[in-house]
């Protein structure tokens, strides 16, 4: 008995190695249910289309625990060809010198005409090192959007046809649904993300010195700002009151929409797929609220989501194999196709155009919000966010949210105590990396 | 105490051998990881590890001057205390309680076990469920009765949470031990007790308890043991560390930093404190607790 999964095995083998006139290609991801059906039809679409290369996607696990992985294959020499990063890894993958090739070369070497300046600004700017040079392939980006409940707002009678668009309407509007009875009117995913980064960009002021961190590994914090402080402690009040009510970190706070349990959220472009599919409501997607009084606000928001960098030491062939499927994956046809199915941000320009000339955004109001937040000129403060250890400053500004909300830290303290430790991780990463 | 009885062995190498499988695994398991955290402690290196730096004790200095990290001292010392006396005293209490059990006593003993089969994590997300502020099933029935339940913002209620959590995995395996000290116990002691007119009470403080020492003494060094090495998982799946820095006990902390973070110079560094700690405690309790305890 036990001999005969070794003998299925090595027939396996057999079979394999006698098909295998093809190069093979490793793709790590961390794409679950409908997302991982989406690369895996990516690979599939890809792999039909030509006969030299197979790509194989393996799901590793979520962004942290598949970076990690990627991190232990690395030390072995076991690395994929292509891995997906989070966003937040951004700087960690180019301040490593020598474990990713940028992907402008792979493009050249490979001869395929490869130009930056047909992507979403903010979406190129996130991954083009200071010298100019696309370092990763943007695969699936999001951004941070608003979500109202029209059901609520209508039985809290606000006009649901107009939702807000500024904090000032925000407070309006969550005080007439807590007077109506509502328990929970407006939640926060994301905390770090929508309500300090994100924030900071659409504002366009910045969240750390030096661009964001874009410019250089010298970068520093500047998230207490009069203005920073005066958007937290806004909100520290609200839930003082009753009005904005927390529910935790990360995204667990959409399920508190999608139950409508919360009138009002902001959080990721990417919930769309969700609340469409779940929620038992009307609901209208909007730009993320801003204050009117501050000048060249709106800008722009800050992306999220991930990308995909080419691991180092690989054979030429297996290089000429990832250009290719990178080639493929920057036809407009199939970012305007993924854009529609995943509600990730259309890539380039060339996709957001086709997409709405399909008619798409009229057939669906609200999927046009996130590209059109994202579809400007940026400016040096807006541009995106590169900061060492960021996995760890994420993890600070939702400790020191949390202690703000809780009313333990005034919105001052919180913010300086994130500055504080914030900066420190920064310092000890320009070392690590001798920046 | 009698007189220790030697065994020499003729040949020279034999007990080396006899002993070698023990060395081996002690070696590759323990010495030659913890060999590891001590090197990586005095480095600092990137994610890749592609540039790797001798540092010296920066990384320490790094740990005292973070007052997070000294705050989870004393997050870590309520932490354990809570979790060894409630879980001692509670897999007690129910140990005596099944020891009396005739009837069906095989079932009572078996459910009472299975929470050790639980993975951490799993016990965690178990407890995160019942306790969840909006949808969990405890926290409805507690606001039911007019108190509001918020974990999230709540530092005491996240504690209790992971407390509760923690006490529950190790119960069974302190029951299944205070079990079979209770049964090694001579039934004639107690019952020449029973007979002499001492009550269930006295007769437990008087002669089950002091029997039961040896055990009492072991899984105070094993519960040691657990709640500062082996209860990341259900922070990690509970609390994530929050609210702010509330129940982030030393071991999560570490954990992050290096698997969440990639920071292995300044996990390598929190895990030597941690290794220091836990001998120190085991020290301790060898030579002192020991002393009080009757074989």
């Amino acid at each position: 008995m036990k001999l005969l999964p070794i003998t299925l095995a090595s027939l396996l083998c057999l079979g394999a190695a006698g098909a295998s006139a093809q190069t093979e290609i490793q793709w790590w991801h961390s794409m679950t249910a409908v997302n991982n059906d989406w690369v895996n039809d990516l690979a599939k679409d890809f792999n039909a289309s030509q006969k030299d290369y197979k790509i194989v996607p393996t799901y590793k696990g979520t962004y942290d625990v598949s970076f990690t992985a990627a991190v232990a294959a690395f030390r072995a020499g076991q690395a994929p060809h292509i891995l997906q990063v989070f966003e937040v890894g951004t700087a960690t993958m180019m301040a490593s010198k020598g474990v990713s090739v940028p992907v402008a070369q792979i493009m050249k070497d490979a001869g395929y005409k490869f130009d930056p300046a047909s992507y979403i600004p903010a979406v190129a700017g996130y991954y083009t090192a200071p010298n100019g040079q696309m370092m990763s392939f943007p695969l699936n980006s999001s951004t941070t959007v608003f979500y109202i409940n029209k059901d609520a707002f209508k039985a809290a009678g606000i006009d649901a046809s107009k939702p807000p668009t500024t904090w000032p309407e925000v407070a309006g509007a969550a005080a007439k649904l807590k007077a109506s009875g509502h328990k929970c009117p407006l939640t926060i995913a994301w905390q770090g993300w929508t309500q300090l980064e994100s924030f900071s960009t659409w504002h366009n002021v910045e969240m750390a010195t030096k661009g964001n961190g874009m410019k250089g590994m010298d970068a520093r914090l500047v998230l207490n700002s009069p203005l920073h402080v005066r958007h937290i402690e806004n909100l520290a009040n609200m839930a003082k009151q009753g009005l904005f009510v927390y529910k935790g970190r990360a995204n667990t706070p959409e399920a508190s929409f999608v139950s409508g349990e919360c009138a009002m959220i902001t959080t990721s472009s990417g919930f769309y797929g969700n609340v469409k599919k779940n929620a038992k409501f009307d609901f209208a997607l909007a730009t993320l609220p801003y204050y009117p009084d501050v000048p060249g606000a709106p800008q722009n928001t800050v992306i999220g989501g991930a990308s995909l960098w080419v691991m180092s030491g690989k054979k030429p062939a297996e290089y000429k194999g990832v250009a290719a499927f990178f080639n493929y994956l920057s036809n407009a046809e199939v970012q305007s196709a993924s854009h529609k199915r995943t509600g990730y941000l259309p890539i380039t320009t060339a996709s957001f155009a086709l997409t709405e000339k399909s008619g798409f955004y009229k057939e669906n109001p609200g999927t046009d919000v996130a590209p059109t937040q994202m579809v400007r000129k940026v400016t040096d403060k807006s541009r995106g966010i590169r900061l060492g250890n960021y996995v760890q400053i994420r993890t600070i500004e939702d400790e020191e949210l949390e202690n703000v909300w809780s009313g333990k830290k005034s919105a001052k303290e919180g913010l300086d105590s994130i500055v504080t430790r914030g900066n420190e991780l920064l310092e000890r990463f320009q070392k690590a990396n001798k920046g | 105490m009698a007189a220790e009885k030697r065994v020499t062995f003729r040949s020279p190498w034999l007990p080396w051998a006899l002993l070698a499988p023990q060395v081996v695994v002690i070696a590759v398991f323990f010495f030659w990881p913890a060999g590891q955290a001590l090197v990586q402690s005095l480095q600092q290196s990137d994610a890749f590890g592609t540039s790797v730096e001798w540092v010296g004790l920066e990384n320490f200095r790094n740990l005292w001057n973070d007052p997070t990290y000294l705050e989870s001292f004393a997050t870590t010392a309520l932490f354990s205390v809570l979790v060894a006396s409630l879980g001692l005293s509670l897999s007690l209490l129910l140990a005596v309680f099944a020891d009396r059990v005739i009837k069906g006593s095989g079932i009572y003993r078996t459910l009472l076990i299975w929470p050790y089969a639980v993975a951490p994590a799993v016990a965690g997300v178990l407890w995160l469920f019942m306790f969840a502020p909006s949808v969990g099933i405890v926290s409805y029935w507690l606001r039911e009765r007019g108190f509001e339940w918020n974990h999230l913002l709540n530092g005491n209620h996240a504690m209790a949470l992971i407390v509760m959590a923690a006490v529950w995995k190790q119960i069974a395996y302190n029951f299944l031990f205070f079990l079979a000290g209770l049964q090694s116990i001579p039934k004639s002691l107690i019952e020449a007790a029973a007979i002499d007119g001492a009550t269930p009470w006295r007769r437990f403080w008087t002669i089950q308890f002091p029997l039961l020492s040896p055990t009492t003494f072991f899984l105070l060094v094993i519960n040691v043991i657990y709640v500062f090495l082996d209860t990341f998982a259900i922070v990690d799946a509970a609390t994530s560390g929050g609210p702010g820095t509330e129940t982030s006990i030393l071991v999560y902390k570490l954990y992050y930093d290096a698997f969440k973070a990639l920071d292995l110079g300044a996990s390598a560094a929190q895990s030597v404190v941690l290794m220091f700690i836990v001998v120190i405690f085991t020290v301790v309790q060898f030579r002192y607790v020991e002393k009080k305890v009757n074989y």
